[in-house]
């Protein structure tokens, strides 16, 4: 015995996470199998894990998952690219930083996806629409961490800087930018999760592209644990997607 | 003191020449014909819409079902977030076996369980209230958890040591050290019920805010939804910045 409390032990909570999952889910089988619970609202968990390959044969899944992605993909550039030029303009002009970085807040605030509606009508309903959803909704969060990231670099790796007699444009591109990136990357990573939440949520809504489609689709043919398995599929995709750029964000962070 | 007063009137001035060149350059474009003059109409015109839906019975009708959707919403959804986030921040064990999931399902895309909550509880105003409060439930949770293991452990012990019941802990103790964390979970959870109840009545109701943006697009008023659309966002970003004064929070910047 190693003496050490049980709460203390790493397999414990990993355990009672999946136990407690486990048993949610085999709770509702059982309802479901009683008929406390209808099937015809809530589908038996066994049939949406069996609709799974069924979801990924038929609906072609694959495909749809590339056309989020690529939606997803072109939102990112755009709010990379125009989201840390923003933020880098804004630091360079005091003046102007004063007087619009509370209105970029402002808008970080405001719920930008209710503007697909309108983006319809100037877009089409076409991917055009989806992505630039995905880029408006992403790029308060890359302007403000692009800002907080060039303005928190030490005055001291400055000075050397100026020590070595730098130009202005070596000065930033040697110094103040690449201490700057972790910060840059997580204002980056966070445009890119409002980006696809709102692509996955606005192709839901107006019934177009790739994964939110294939779940209104299955919600409209009430195909009821076929519908469980692609929201399951799409939350799947979407946790891996947070995994993967946490992990990213923490060796980038690490590594500065 | 003078050279920070003349940096606040210079700023005043440039927000007032940034307003109104982009005023400018709207009317410009919406006059130059260049684009679909629907979709940039004139500012007279979203003007005139904007003093048509303040005179509009409707449009207040319409306001106070999508209040009152978002606040029964953020009712449901922060007390369970709260309560959630209570026993997550308190038990360690609980904290690492249920918060990975609330963490990492916090950021998918609410709106697809839409058409659950349609089956669970109809397409009247309770889907879109439980859509509310599903988005308003994971910040809050989350928010709270973290709060809870900042708070100063000899405040806990304190009251530990002056046998306080779990209710006097909660009241006296936990509320109160949680008062910074709990406002700014209340205008995260704000902010996303706002959107999860607005975009659920864009998709399927007969009433609320997101039901007129709708109409509007249907109709092709675009002066309407321009009108509609800043009202939506005047309002979403008055009581963001109203709930972050009344907790000394900063402005919000995700």
């Amino acid at each position: 015995m190693s003496g050490r409390p049980l709460a203390e032990a790493k397999w414990l909570p990993a355990t009672l996470g999946l136990g407690g999952l486990a048993s949610a889910l085999a709770l509702a089988e059982l309802l479901i199998r009683l008929d406390w619970v209808s099937r015809f609202i809530v589908p038996l968990p066994s049939e949406v894990l069996v609709s799974f390959e069924r979801i990924i044969v038929e609906e072609d899944v694959l495909s749809r998952f590339l056309a989020t992605a690529g939606e997803a993909l072109a939102a990112a550039f755009l709010v990379t690219l125009i989201g840390v030029a923003l933020g880098v303009f804004l630091h360079r002009h005091r003046l102007l930083r004063s007087a619009c970085e509370s209105w970029v807040a402002g808008l970080a605030a405001a719920p930008l996806v209710l503007l697909y509606p309108l983006f319809l009508v100037i877009f089409g309903r076409n991917a055009l629409t989806i992505v630039m959803i995905g880029f408006v909704s992403g790029l308060p969060p890359a302007i403000l961490k692009t800002v907080e990231g060039l303005s928190g670099t030490r005055k001291v790796l400055l000075d050397v800087g100026r020590s070595f007699s730098l130009s202005p444009a070596q000065l930033f591109w040697k110094i103040q930018f690449p201490s700057a990136l972790p910060v840059i990357f997580v204002g980056v990573r966070l445009g890119l999760m409002f980006s696809l939440i709102n692509i996955v949520g606005v192709e839901f809504l107006i019934n177009f592209g790739g994964l939110g489609q294939i779940v209104n689709e299955l919600a409209e043919r009430y195909d009821l644990a076929g519908m469980y398995a692609a929201i399951c599929f799409v939350i799947l995709v979407s946790v891996c997607f947070f995994f993967a750029s946490e992990r990213l964000e923490r060796w980038l962070l690490r590594a500065s | 003191m003078a050279a920070e007063g003349l940096m606040i009137s210079r700023v005043a001035l440039l927000r007032l020449a940034i307003i109104a060149s982009t005023l400018l350059f709207w009317e410009a474009l919406a006059e130059s014909g260049l684009l679909f003059r629907d979709v940039v109409p004139s500012l007279f015109k979203i003007a005139h819409a904007l003093g048509h839906l303040g005179a509009n019975a409707d449009f207040y009708a319409n306001l106070s079902a999508t209040a009152v959707e978002v606040g029964v919403s953020l009712a449901i959804g922060g007390s369970v977030g709260v309560a959630v986030g209570l026993l997550l921040g308190g038990s360690r064990l609980m904290g690492r076996a249920f918060e990975p999931y609330i963490h990492y399902l916090g950021p998918t895309p609410k709106i697809i369980f839409f058409p659950v909550m349609i089956m669970w509880f109809g397409i009247g105003p309770g889907s879109k209230i439980a859509m509310g409060a599903i988005s308003c439930f994971f910040p809050v949770a989350l928010i709270t958890a973290a709060g809870m293991r900042q708070i100063d452990q000899v405040l806990i012990r304190v009251g530990r040591s002056f046998r306080a019941s779990t209710w006097q802990m909660v009241t006296k103790i936990y509320f109160p050290a949680l008062r910074h964390p709990l406002l700014n979970g209340l205008r995260l959870g704000f902010g996303v019920s706002v959107i999860g109840v607005l975009l659920a009545e864009t998709k399927l109701s007969n009433r609320g805010l997101g039901f007129m943006v709708m109409q509007s697009y249907s109709q092709f008023d675009m002066p309407g939804m321009y009108a509609l659309l800043l009202v939506v966002f005047s309002l979403a970003i008055m009581v963001n910045s109203l709930v972050s004064q009344l907790g000394g929070l900063e402005v919000p910047n995700h």
